[in-house]
């Protein structure tokens, strides 16, 4: 009787390849091998669950009880509450469909802020903006740790900030902190965001900083820290070119593209030293 | 809208109500196929109904009128006079005569031949094209694009009916140049890449991208590959990389179907002919001389605000007007990439990409897809595999090539390398004929067969081996 198979059918099913060891130079992924052309079930089924991780990071809404609670307990904790906000969009679907709503205040919270602000003279340096953004778990994660770094940072400061409530805002995107930074009277605002999730980083928070806020400005007023989380830009170093930015905002009282951060200008040159193991010859 | 004035250009009367619409830019509008970039911008259709009467409506508008009334206008928009001044009367003249839905039963019909699709093309404007895109439906726009074959070259050629090429793009979130290897070693390993081994640079500065093109120049001499590199870096780099010496083969661009649009991004069309001048001054292709690579997408007009209320979708087929200009090797719509706010879901990425493809086609265009989606949109692997398969039905020039489905220096899923190696069996389709001479010699194919070999090929297993200090 002819033979079907050439070989033992179950060891020659996926085909693994040799390559897959250079998976600790590059989280891409790579080497997956093939079950035939296709990939092999034990890696289909992993980015099945990468991309539920991100889709829930989307989805989900901000616990805004725990973050309060969990804010009270730190050594920075603020003698005012937290002022919680709500942007124009009512929820996840309308807020994906209209970024424009996501950058406007709900009438609500704008009188909230008007309350707040009309019971004081004097402008503050800071106010500091939570908003989920993209995802709400990256604000989850990495608020409290990166607080935790910056915070002491400024109140150290041989010109402590003044430093306004914390806001928390629902449905909201990057440029809300400027109507809350102006509304609050405030020199400077920095907006802590949830950012879009990638399929490895459903955790990634962004930073922005706006220089004399208001209503209207468009990016190139900003400036930006992105990839905020452990496995990325971790909360020390994050929180040390936050405080650099913030330092240049305040001397040059400017914030945007003509601000530069320059605190990882020799990063290129080390970089350099690599090589191309495709062709180079051995050493 | 049911009370028709005098205001309005256009009407359509059913039973007793009269539809009116005040411009060409709002029937174009309104007869577009929903989706949410076009409801922020507040342009769309009120309701279905709306939507199917402007559809109607369009269909009887005379082809002719697209050369009097524009979009967007001429004294403003040098794409706009792009449109006109090089608009071909004689290619019209077989296509004249017809409206916008007696042109849609034209290219259907056995009238529209390859050769015939072909003499017609430079007689067609964008805005023609988007016209009657948005009376067809999903089967119309795959059959129609189908049969127009367009044909470019440089080391390798590209498009000829029966083949899929793809883009091999080997990103890094720092450009880190093992990662970077890593990646088109196993793309390559994959049969991926004759369309272009294209990196989008994490650093974008021209001396980044010099090292980023001598690195992957370095890979296809070494190896002999038949194909060519690009960095999509802006215009303006790529310019000053050929003055400093470095190995360009394509210029890159993301372009636009507005001026302003065009201006947002930093270019105009003068950059793009200087650059063009510059790469074919270094005389790199071997097999011919396309020598631009664009990228376009629907809502990047709405989201530079250069939009003038025209429809996210003619924005994009006016874009093909600019990048046909300069005679590409490759353009591809980035169809998913942009997000839910234009394109909300899988069933809305679907639409654009067959149309985007079928109005690339129709006006002459090397036109690929980077079939894609982002985490915030309700889309899936699922519908990224509906799209390609469509997509490779139609006669699609090339598709994305990544490992794995993720970019992780981009954050968003694309096609992988084993998709195209998917569709290819699926359909019977095959790389670009130079390359696959070179898969089958190299033995990345075994035994002069479509099929993947099991082992490394013996010159990668020397480069791996030096690398992980193997056996």
């Amino acid at each position: 009787m002819k033979r079907i198979f050439p070989t033992h059918p179950i060891e020659e099913a996926v085909v693994e390849n040799p390559w897959h060891k250079l998976r600790s130079f590059t989280d891409a992924r790579i080497g997956l091998g093939r079950a035939g052309v296709s990939v092999p079930t034990k890696h289909l089924l992993a980015f099945q669950l990468a991309h539920a991780q991100a889709i829930d990071a989307v989805h989900s809404p901000l616990n805004i009880d725990g973050l309060t609670a969990s804010f009270a307990e730190q050594d920075w904790s603020m003698e005012h509450a937290p002022i919680r906000l709500h942007s124009q969009a009512e929820n996840r679907a309308t807020y994906l469909q209209r970024p424009d709503w996501g950058r406007r205040l709900h009438r609500t919270s704008i009188e909230r802020l008007q309350e707040h602000s009309t019971s004081r003279s004097e402008p503050y340096d800071l106010a500091i903006v939570i908003v989920d953004g993209l995802s709400a778990f990256a604000i989850e994660e990495n608020t409290v740790p990166f607080l935790n770094e910056l915070l002491p940072r400024l109140q150290g400061d041989a010109t402590p900030w003044s430093i306004a409530p914390l806001c928390i805002v629902e449905q909201g995107r990057v440029a809300i902190g400027d109507p809350i930074g102006e509304i609050l009277n405030a020199r400077c605002v920095i907006v802590l965001v949830g950012e879009r999730p990638g399929l490895s980083s459903p955790d990634s928070m962004g930073l922005y900083l706006t220089w004399a806020p208001k209503a209207g400005l468009t990016d190139a007023y900003r400036n930006c820290i992105s990839n905020i989380r452990l496995a990325g830009l971790n909360h020390h170093d994050a929180a040390r070119k936050a405080y650099y930015l913030l330092s240049e905002a305040r001397t040059k009282k400017l914030s945007g593209v003509q601000l530069k951060d320059r605190t990882d200008d020799s990063v290129l040159e080390h970089d350099n030293e690599q090589h191309n193991f495709l062709v180079s010859q051995p050493k | 809208m049911t009370n028709a004035s005098s205001k309005f250009r256009f009407r359509h009367t059913v039973g007793e109500r009269t539809f009116g619409f005040q411009s060409l830019t709002e029937l174009m509008a309104k007869a577009t196929p929903a989706r949410s970039g076009d409801r922020l911008a507040g342009v769309a259709a009120d309701t279905a109904e709306e939507r199917a009467i402007a559809q109607m409506t369009l269909a009887d508008v005379p082809l002719k009128l697209f050369l009097e009334e524009v979009v967007v206008p001429y004294e403003e928009d040098e794409i706009t006079r792009l449109i006109i001044d090089e608009h071909d009367k004689s290619a019209f003249a077989p296509i004249s005569h017809l409206t916008v839905g007696g042109f849609r039963d034209w290219l259907l019909s056995d009238l529209a031949t390859p050769m015939t699709l072909h003499a017609i093309r430079a007689g067609v404007t964008p805005e023609m094209a988007a016209a009657v895109s948005k009376i067809m439906r999903n089967q119309d726009l795959i059959l129609v694009a189908k049969k127009c074959h367009v044909k470019t070259a440089f080391r390798n050629t590209i498009g000829l009916p029966g083949h899929l090429s793809t883009r091999l793009q080997p990103n890094h979130p720092t450009d880190d140049l093992t990662g970077i290897a890593a990646s088109i070693l196993d793309g390559l390993m994959y049969a991926n890449g004759d369309a272009v081994i294209g990196i989008n640079p994490a650093t974008d500065n021209v001396a980044q991208a010099c090292r980023l093109m001598k690195m992957m120049d370095d890979v296809i001499q070494h190896y002999e590959i038949p194909t060519q590199s690009c960095v999509l870096t802006h215009v303006t780099n790529t310019i000053e990389c050929i003055e400093q010496g470095a190995p360009v083969d394509l210029v890159f661009q993301s372009i636009g179907g507005t001026q302003a649009t065009n201006d947002s991004f930093g270019f105009n069309l003068a950059t793009l002919a200087e650059a063009q001048d510059a790469a074919l001054s270094l005389k790199r292709g071997t097999v011919g001389n396309n020598v631009m690579y664009f990228e376009t997408g629907q809502g990047s007009a709405l989201s530079a605000n250069a939009h003038h209320n025209v429809d996210q979708q003619t924005c994009e087929a006016r874009a093909y007007a600019v990048a046909r200009k300069f005679n590409p090797l490759l353009v591809n719509t980035v169809v998913g990439f942009i997000g839910p706010e234009y394109l909300y879901d899988g069933k809305e990425i679907t639409r654009a990409g067959l149309e985007d493809h079928f109005c690339a086609k129709l006006l002459g265009l090397p036109m690929g897809c980077d079939v894609c989606y982002t985490n915030h949109a309700q889309a899936d692997q699922n519908d990224m595999d509906n799209l390609m398969t469509l997509l490779a039905v139609s006669g699609c020039t090339f598709i994305m090539g990544i490992p794995g489905s993720d970019d992780i220096m981009l954050n968003y899923q694309t096609t992988s390398f084993h998709d195209a190696m998917y569709v290819r069996q699926a359909l019977g389709l095959n790389p670009s004929p130079e390359f696959d001479q070179w898969l089958k010699h190299t033995r990345i194919f075994q035994d002069d067969q479509f099929t993947l070999n099991h082992k490394i090929p013996g010159a990668f297993e020397h480069s791996l081996n030096r690398l992980l200090g193997g056996a």
